[in-house]
């Protein structure tokens, strides 16, 4: 875990402490005995096999669903206004008829709440969003017109006008095109130069290892929480399933997931 | 015959005529929004099976009580937001997807209902129950629709948003620390009233017609929410006039008449090669 950020005219980052967490639905459980903490401005990979708890520990942490035992902190304590999350877009009807301007703008909610008063800059906020990730022009077309990379541009878009201290997202560069996750991966560089806590649950290894400072090695259990480059060795890949054990001394081992 | 004694004459003579145009501009009101919002939510059929949840209840008011438009409302309100409570703690708690608990409700009310109206009443009764009365209605029966119709459109004007929201990103939501189910409650509590408005002029099997098929028709036609909402208020208008005019003139069944009248905007909306063409148009411009 990384050492707080203090950049001048920065956002400050909420910080993340999780406590003996356990989380589950119904008879499985999908996060077990989790102690840690994601520190102010972090930016942190949470990376396991699929079914290894990535997704239940986001959602625990955007308080969709209650903790079975321990705790999860957030400090500053304001969480709603501050906490955005960009789950994975399957979960949305891409059908209902709202123009991607719109949409871009529902990340004001935090601020205005589910029933107040929609004021006059809320429209250039959200076009200032859809700027930052290129859809600009694409502002009047529905949800529905976008092609999937496109689709989520408009969820980082949401994710932008939101401005909020933490970032939680779920799968945010799967089945996007490389133009599309470049420009995304940037983005969320910068919401971590400009001091905002980050957390990211993805696939991809190489991504990991160049981008991402720290990593949350998960497998229900956390098999290793820290610095990538201490987390992501060979031997607790092979523990974490991500990794074919090696086959006979002195082979390199081989990612088991395409990168 | 002029044009004036077939278009206005019949509702410039007769008072039952004005009061039951009046009951159906405000049910299309109130039905317009509510119907694009429920089609949006793919839950057109959830419409069709509630309307059925009054009939219980009418049912029960009619058998205890008489059949004052104030004891069936009553009646249908309380078995309708039942049914209701019953989907959402069964989507909740139980196995069952809400389809097959639904199929369950539709059969129920029409059964039970039947049988406590047969019971009691006549055949009359019964298809008073079952088609409604829309030339009938009396004033207190009409302030009642009037009623219900403000409240529903009220209810959408100061909850559209979240009710919106909670129909195609639930999670964001309740990221957001918004009840899930509790907006979808309130939703199909609104939708309860306002097929208890439309029972009282259509009767149980027909409550469901002006808030499904302008609101289907209107999806033909246009895309965005806005002139959805305008197009299915401006399609139940029409129906509703139309179909006043048909039972009118032909001297057929006031509810049955608006029915088909706008089954038959719908089939227009749907079959008409201009608005095919239309759509075509506007999905050639859509990236794949």
């Amino acid at each position: 875990m990384s050492e707080p950020n203090d950049r001048d005219g920065a956002v400050r980052g909420g910080c993340v402490t999780l406590r003996a967490l356990t989380v589950g639905y119904r008879e499985r459980v999908a996060v077990e005995d989790l102690s840690g903490r994601f520190a102010a401005g972090s930016l942190t990979a949470i990376v396991g096999a699929n079914g290894a708890g990535k997704t239940t520990l986001l959602n625990a942490i955007a308080g969709l669903v209650t903790p079975r035992h321990g705790s999860i902190e957030i400090a500053p304590a304001e969480v709603r206004a501050d906490l955005a999350y960009l789950p994975q877009s399957d979960a949305i009807d891409r059908d209902f008829p709202i123009s991607v301007l719109e949409f871009a703008a529902l990340g004001s909610w935090a601020r205005i709440g589910a029933l107040g008063r929609v004021s006059p800059e809320l429209w250039p906020r959200a076009m200032h969003a859809l700027r930052a990730v290129g859809l600009d022009e694409l502002a009047g077309r529905l949800l529905a017109e976008l092609s999937v990379g496109q689709f989520r541009r408009a969820l980082f878009a949401r994710v932008v006008t939101q401005d909020a201290a933490i970032v939680l997202l779920d799968e945010p560069f799967a089945g996007v095109d490389a133009a599309t996750s470049d420009d995304l991966l940037k983005l969320m560089q910068r919401w971590h130069a400009e001091g905002r806590t980050v957390m990211v649950a993805l696939h991809d290894l190489e991504q990991v290892l160049a981008i991402f400072p720290d990593t949350l090695l998960l497998m229900r259990k956390a098999i290793a929480w820290g610095e990538t480059a201490t987390t992501l060795t060979p031997e607790k890949l092979v523990v974490a399933g991500l990794a074919a054990p090696p086959k006979g001394p002195g082979r390199r081992l081989r990612l088991a997931m395409p990168s | 015959m002029s044009l004036w004694s077939i278009l206005v004459a019949p509702f410039a003579e007769y008072g039952f005529m004005r009061s039951a145009l009046v009951a159906c501009l405000a049910l299309a009101m109130a039905s317009g929004p509510l119907g694009t919002l429920l089609l949006l939510r793919r839950m057109g059929l959830v419409g069709d099976v509630l309307s059925h949840a009054v009939m219980p209840g009418a049912a029960i008011g009619f058998a205890l009580v008489g059949s004052a438009p104030a004891v069936l409302s009553t009646g249908g309100l309380l078995t309708g937001i039942a049914v209701v409570l019953l989907m959402i703690l069964g989507t909740r708690f139980g196995a069952q997807r809400e389809d097959a608990s639904l199929a369950a409700f539709y059969f129920a009310s029409i059964g039970v209902g039947v049988l406590i109206v047969s019971l009691r009443g006549t055949n009359l009764d019964l298809m008073h129950v079952l088609l409604g009365s829309v030339l009938a209605i009396d004033v207190p029966t009409l302030i009642l629709i009037v009623a219900i119709a403000s409240i529903v459109v009220a209810a959408l004007a100061l909850m559209f948003r979240p009710l919106a929201i909670q129909s195609f990103d639930s999670t964001f939501l309740r990221t957001m620390g918004g009840s899930d189910s509790i907006y979808r409650a309130i939703f199909l509590v609104l939708v309860v009233l306002d097929l208890v408005a439309g029972f009282q002029a259509l009767g149980t099997l027909l409550a469901g017609v002006p808030l499904l098929l302008p609101a289907a028709a209107a999806r033909c036609w246009a895309r965005r929410i806005g002139p959805l909402i305008g197009l299915s208020i401006g399609f139940g208008v029409a129906a509703g006039y139309a179909g006043l005019l048909l039972s009118y003139h032909l001297n057929v069944p006031s509810g049955p008449a608006i029915a088909c009248a706008a089954a038959l905007v719908y089939a227009v909306s749907a079959l008409v090669p201009a608005s095919r063409m239309l759509m075509t148009a506007r999905n050639a411009t859509r990236p794949t």
